[in-house]
């Protein structure tokens, strides 16, 4: 699903150049649930967003679902987003002056999906979170478990290839960060292909798969035995 | 191309951002309603001006009598000229086809006014009944002297709002017999002039009258003649110039006055010091179109600085809406389509308000320097358009900048 060869990234710092990629390969394939780890400033999140097309390696291959990734205008990157990538952030990212439905049918309206069946569409997906009788909440009267929840559903909604998820239990307390795990995770069991940025190792144990990074390189790429959050709800 | 899901969209966010929607309509709204009240106010205070400088009616020609200074014909000189009516009728009879107004009349100083047991010391004039417009003078109560009192020699007065209040105090004046050198007349009208009290201590009697009851026989004293109007003040001059001389060679020539003798025919041509008239009026035009020109740009700016704000303000969304799949262009689009959209609705409201202030307030806040503001329609129109304009580009340019950038940078915008 995911080809990665020789990725490297660097940021500019006034007159200096902060190196954060340097050298990344790595294959993910269809169905796999990935936990990406690493300390702070490892580039954990800089290759997630790389992998969601929202930032551009300076060199290297990436291929997602056989399209190669590479010099795209922000039209077609936007497209590809919008059919292969799902996003789930860390701050949830929901549009606070939509309601749960809205939000979750908003990639579908990009999608030139009409009205009456994006909103049909979305309320599966809410449901699917458990947040069918949520649905006119405004961002502001949920929880965090319940943005997320939100969130996920919002990324599920548009059926894409890949799950992205950047420190999806980040701002969460334990009991929520298990149960949106558990969620993940029934997802990934049905066969969607996830990757999760995180820092927490009773989260990656999680995943099926940990890959670690230090000061840019992959360290460690291992399968791993799969916790499952259920034991923990 | 019209696209009901673009609107639904549009409107979903204009609905769900009211205070936002509204803080951006007042905004554009006060803008516009600022704008036109300044427009329509300065051209109130345009007229007001024009009409304080219009004492007269603008251009007059006066002509009056003088002593000759040379020997003419065997006459000597030192003899007082003294016009008669036939000296006015075929100076109108000459120059008809040229004159805008014509009058004629006979002046007398110092009169004694009495009404009851109040009297006083004013001023009377037989007038023709078009010289009530070379004053420029209005009539508060009844009305002038007309055709009517000419052709019968009507003793009736219209008489000067001094006059009225020196001799009626709070009374009606109207139909009441006052004394004028001792002939009664009767008061027809009161009126005001702009020229003030001096102007207004007089009273206007049919020129016939008073050549008749005071024994003047056709005797006047002064002509006044306007030229047909041009928008050239050149043109204008020249006309009058040539007008005078000419009027001056058929006075002289009727009244045996030698034509190098400038002594005995007096003709004041206000048209020359028109110029100052002409000038104010052109700065005043001048200084009034800066003001609007000022307000505009303000307006722009503010505007475009609300725009800027929204955008600003928009970016994070922006960064998720592009997460999500939005395009470039989608993302212009929606902020185009709601800035014009609000702006437009806005400006309307703005102006319509505007206008119906000036409408309904305007002729209520009239005053000697302040009359009838009004604006353009088309003026504000365009406005309003340039605004919306403005608008809609001061929101392109960031929505622009905001779709170009990466979204993961508008993500991270707080």
């Amino acid at each position: 699903m995911i080809e990665i060869k020789d990725l490297h990234k660097s940021y500019k710092m006034g007159s200096s150049s902060l190196h954060v990629l340097k050298g990344i390969n790595f294959n993910i394939a269809e169905g796999e649930l990935v936990a990406i780890m690493g300390s702070s400033g490892s580039g954990k999140s800089t290759l997630l967003n790389i992998l969601g097309i929202l930032d551009e390696a300076d060199s290297g291959n990436y291929i997602l679902d056989k399209t190669p990734i590479k010099n795209l205008n922000e039209t077609i990157a936007s497209r590809y987003r919008n059919k292969f990538l799902g996003f789930v952030f860390q701050s949830f990212n929901l549009i606070n002056y939509k309601t749960a439905l809205d939000n979750v049918a908003m990639p579908l309206y990009y999608q030139g999906i009409k009205r009456k069946e994006r909103y049909e569409i979305a309320m599966r997906y809410l449901e699917k979170v458990g947040l069918g009788t949520h649905s006119h909440h405004l961002p502001s009267e949920l929880s965090g478990g319940q943005k997320q929840r939100v969130a996920i559903a919002r990324a599920l909604a548009s059926n894409p290839k890949v799950l992205l998820a950047d420190e999806p239990t980040g701002a969460l307390d334990t009991k929520t960060s298990y149960e949106v795990m558990e969620l993940i995770q029934g997802i990934n069991d049905e066969g969607k292909t996830i990757l999760i940025v995180t820092h927490e190792p009773d989260i990656a144990a999680m995943c099926k798969r940990n890959v670690v990074l230090k000061d840019g390189l992959i360290i460690d790429d291992k399968m791993v035995e799969q916790v499952r959050a259920s034991s923990y709800v | 191309m019209f696209n009901i899901e673009r609107w639904q969209e549009i409107f979903e966010a204009i609905s769900k951002n009211r205070l936002r929607t509204f803080l951006t309509g007042v905004s554009v709204a006060s803008g516009i309603f600022i704008l036109v009240i300044l427009l329509g106010a300065g051209k109130g205070l345009q007229n007001g001006i024009e009409k304080q400088f219009e004492r007269d009616a603008a251009g007059i020609i006066e002509v009056w009598s003088g002593t000759t200074t040379k020997e003419y014909k065997g006459l000597n000189p030192g003899r007082q000229i003294q016009y008669r009516d036939a000296d006015y009728k075929q100076s109108v009879q000459k120059f008809d086809d040229k004159l805008d107004l014509r009058a004629s009349t006979y002046n007398y100083w110092g009169a004694p006014f009495s009404y009851g047991k109040e009297s006083g010391s004013y001023q009377y004039r037989g007038v023709t009944p078009e010289y009530g417009r070379v004053e420029n003078l209005t009539i508060v109560q009844g009305r002038y002297v007309n055709d009517n009192d000419m052709a019968n020699n009507e003793k009736v007065a219209c008489i000067g709002m001094k006059i009225k209040t020196d001799l009626f105090k709070d009374k009606d004046a109207l139909g009441k017999e006052i004394i004028i050198n001792g002939i009664n007349f009767k008061v027809v009208g009161v009126f005001t002039d702009p020229g003030g009290e001096r102007e207004e201590a007089r009273a206007y009697l049919p020129l016939t009258t008073v050549q008749r009851a005071f024994g003047n026989g056709d005797k006047i004293s002064n002509l006044f003649f306007t030229m047909k109007k041009t928008n050239d003040y050149d043109e204008a001059l020249a006309q009058s110039e040539k007008f005078t001389k000419d009027l001056k060679d058929l006075l002289k020539s009727r009244n045996m006055v030698a034509p190098d003798d400038d002594g005995g025919v007096g003709v004041y041509n206000s048209v020359k010091d028109a110029k100052q008239f002409y000038d104010l009026n052109l700065y005043i035009r001048l200084f009034f179109w800066w003001v609007g020109i000022c307000t505009i740009i303000a307006g722009v700016v503010g505007v475009s600085n609300i725009m800027l704000i929204i955008v600003k303000e928009r970016t994070k969304e922006i960064g998720i809406r592009k997460a999500l799949g939005a395009s470039p262009f989608s993302i212009i689009s929606m902020i185009l389509h709601e800035s014009i959209f609000i702006t437009t609705i806005a400006g309307f409201v703005g102006l319509l308000a505007s206008l119906l202030l000036l409408e309904f307030v305007g002729p209520m806040v009239q005053s000697e320097y302040f009359q009838n503001p009004q604006v353009d329609f088309n003026v504000a129109l365009t406005t309003l358009a340039l605004l919306v304009f403005a608008g809609a580009m001061a929101g392109f340019f960031p929505a622009y900048r905001a779709a170009k950038i990466k979204p993961i940078v508008a993500l991270r915008d707080e």
